[in-house]
């Protein structure tokens, strides 16, 4: 590991402080990952990448920066990476998923505020983010208040910070917004890398990442078979990385791993022994190292078969149409169509979220929905009332839990996990 | 076959043991620093077959004890169904936590809510507010508060914040029974308000160690227009639904 500290001083690392965070994330990661039985062979690249995720991966970052690359970090699934593959450049997610440094953030920001951006603050001004530091732009969208007003506070932080604005319903005008917007976007992205998009380029950094997103979903597919052929926490480590690696070798790698669920579901095996009840996770994305409700609730006698977040379904279940586009032109307008289908909760009604819960509830064999919200994410626990009550009514057991990325309440939610657990087993 | 229910609660710490349908006997200890150690005493010379824990404190004893382990909204459930074959609804208030159990006609948990993860509107609240205004112990606040004829609002549910907004009432004169009233009627509109969501309709057991406070049962009674159980020993409802669970479990 010591090789890449001159490389981590270069980027402005505090290294004293990352040397804390990444024993404290080694730590979690062998605790809660390699303890798990009968792992796939497949989950040794994850574990790999996982390893590396601030050495060999922030080299290759480095590497191609050398070569002329720009490396582009964003926040949220509405920033489409098939613009910046376009202009040859690197795609990274850098939301943070761990309570660091939120007494700096709170110098910043106010103390209710929730946790991911206060991660994500906690990480950029304790200086231990290695993706940030090697990022030549950082893109901010306009989604819920609290990360509209964040990015107002993170521009004196940052060199170049680019914010999407984002519509709100999904109207022909919001439709319209959201294309001018990416119009905008690949003005910047050409300005920043030098390069323009044609359609040869276009067409194919959104073949990239529709062969990117068809692994993953399916992945997702294979968890339909009983007993599950992978748990929870590893596919949700996969839509973690998702964001992080290099999409190419991470799409021959979820398929590697598919592969061989499929020799497992063929012969029967499974990572849970029989009787375990099968959840869905629905609503606010798990970033990196965020594992907390999913370790719980797979230590408590369930297993996660979906994720309806940001980090799983609700990010990856549309591809991009490619067939009869012969212009940039016509590809703007799919990537728009593809985006705009996205059923995040700052759009106003969200209708096609609860569906998307329903369909996952049944096309998994579920029993139960444990619906994640982050205290003080407004969009997701105001739209959490009205999914439960639909659910129920419609005969589907939810729970909904309200936590951070603290650690003190791990015993509450165990026992309302475990309550949950013994409903829907009746 | 002699089976025990234990439940490890954070502030007392409460064992059934039952043969057959017959309870052969109740304990309960205050709960410690050392919650192990409270279980072993509360357990020397207690002869049992099985044991099933409930309780925050259930994992800690799974093992050293080998026995099964069931959350407290079901081990509430059962006992409080046991107590009073109608009920539809449990509210517990204990000493951190306050849950309120929906259950259908069939005795299943339909539904469950627990108050956050902070001790507002829970017993340990009610000791803390007891201490502000110097009462010597829970029963003389309570029965304090049955003498008021009028209360003083508390608009905080914080403890800490409640606390200092006692103490700034005293400072300006109110009167030391009428905050005591305030401060049971600001916990039974807190937990009657997650009862009548979560379980709107049906005969009610209102358990925990605070169905034990005067106040807080009579205001709770008046103000709930369905039937209110209180069990005469309501401490040991989850103790008892554990041991009932391991009954049928032992049966099967």
């Amino acid at each position: 590991m010591s090789d890449y500290n001159q490389m981590w001083s270069e980027l402005g690392l505090d290294l004293e402080a990352h040397d804390v965070l990444l024993s404290v994330l080694g730590d979690a990661y062998q605790n809660i990952f390699m303890t798990q039985k009968n792992r796939p062979e497949g989950m040794k690249y994850f574990d790999f990448v996982m390893g590396e995720v601030h050495g060999l991966r922030i080299k290759e970052l480095i590497d191609a920066k050398v070569q002329g690359r720009k490396v582009i970090g964003s926040y949220c699934v509405f920033v489409p990476e098939e613009l910046i593959l376009a202009v040859d450049s690197i795609s990274v997610g850098l939301c943070a998923g761990a309570e660091f440094n939120f007494e700096g953030a709170e110098q910043v920001l106010p103390r209710n505020i929730c946790a991911l951006i206060k991660s994500a603050f906690g990480f950029k001004l304790g200086r231990v983010c290695p993706y940030i530091e090697a990022c030549d732009l950082v893109v901010g969208e306009n989604t819920c208040d609290g990360k509209k007003k964040a990015y107002e506070v993170l521009s004196s932080y940052i060199k170049d910070l680019y914010i999407i604005d984002l519509p709100q319903t999904k109207s022909n005008t919001g439709k319209m917004l959201l294309k001018g917007e990416y119009l905008k976007f690949i003005a910047k992205l050409e300005e920043i890398s030098g390069k323009k998009i044609t359609y040869e380029n276009f067409k194919k950094a959104i073949d990239i990442v529709n062969a990117k997103r068809k692994a993953v979903l399916r992945l997702a597919e294979l968890r339909k078979a009983t007993p599950v052929p992978i748990s929870g926490l590893d596919s949700l480590l996969i839509n973690q990385i998702f964001f992080y690696d290099d999409p190419v070798r991470f799409t021959n790698s979820v398929n590697a791993l598919c592969d061989e669920l499929e020799e497992r579901i063929k012969k029967g095996e499974g990572v849970f022994p029989e009787g375990t009840v099968r959840v869905i996770i629905s609503g606010c994305p798990m970033a990196v190292p965020n594992w907390k409700v999913p370790y719980i609730v797979e230590t408590s006698g369930a297993a996660i078969v979906g994720e309806e977040s940001c980090v799983g379904e609700r990010g990856t279940r549309w591809l991009t149409e490619t067939k009869n586009s012969t212009t940039v032109e016509d590809l703007l307008e799919n990537i728009t169509d593809r985006y705009f289908k996205i059923d995040c909760a700052i759009f106003t009604p969200n209708p096609s979220r609860l569906d998307h819960i329903k369909e996952m509830f049944e096309k998994y064999y579920a029993k139960g929905i444990i619906h994640y919200n982050l205290q003080f994410c407004q969009p997701y626990i105001i739209e959490s009332g009205p999914v439960e009550a639909d659910l129920e009514n419609n005969n589907i057991p939810t729970l909904r839990l309200e936590t951070d990325y603290s650690q003190e309440d791990i015993n509450q939610l165990k026992t309302r996990i475990e309550a949950f657990i013994e409903r829907i087993k009746g | 076959m002699k089976i025990a229910g234990l439940d490890i609660g954070s502030r007392t710490v409460k064992l059934v043991v039952m043969d057959d349908s017959k309870i052969l006997l109740k304990k309960k200890a205050l709960n410690s620093y050392d919650p192990l150690n409270i279980v072993f005493n509360l357990l020397d010379s207690i002869s049992y077959d099985y044991m099933v824990a409930t309780g925050y404190g259930r994992h800690l004893v799974s093992e050293i004890l080998s026995c099964t382990t069931i959350s407290e909204i079901k081990a509430f459930a059962i006992g409080s169904r046991a107590i009073n074959s109608s009920c539809r609804a449990v509210l517990d208030i204990g000493g951190q936590d306050t849950k309120v159990i929906h259950i259908n006609e069939k005795g299943e948990v339909i539904k469950f809510e627990m108050n956050d993860k902070c001790a507002a509107g829970t017993g340990r609240f009610l000791e803390i507010m007891a201490h502000a205004l110097n009462y010597n112990n829970i029963d003389e606040f309570s029965k304090a508060a049955c003498s008021a004829t009028k209360a003083e609002t508390i608009n905080n549910m914080c403890t800490v914040f409640a606390e200092s907004e006692v103490i700034s009432l005293i400072s300006r004169g109110a009167k030391r029974e009428e905050v005591a009233l305030g401060i049971h009627k600001t916990i039974v509109g807190r937990s009657l308000g997650l009862l009548n969501r979560v379980a709107p309709s049906g005969d009610v057991v209102f358990a925990g160690g605070v169905a034990l406070n005067e106040c807080v049962q009579r205001l709770i009674i008046q103000e709930l227009k369905r039937s209110v159980l209180v069990p005469p020993d309501p401490q040991i409802v989850g103790a008892y639904g554990a041991a009932l669970y391991g009954q049928t479990k032992k049966m099967k």
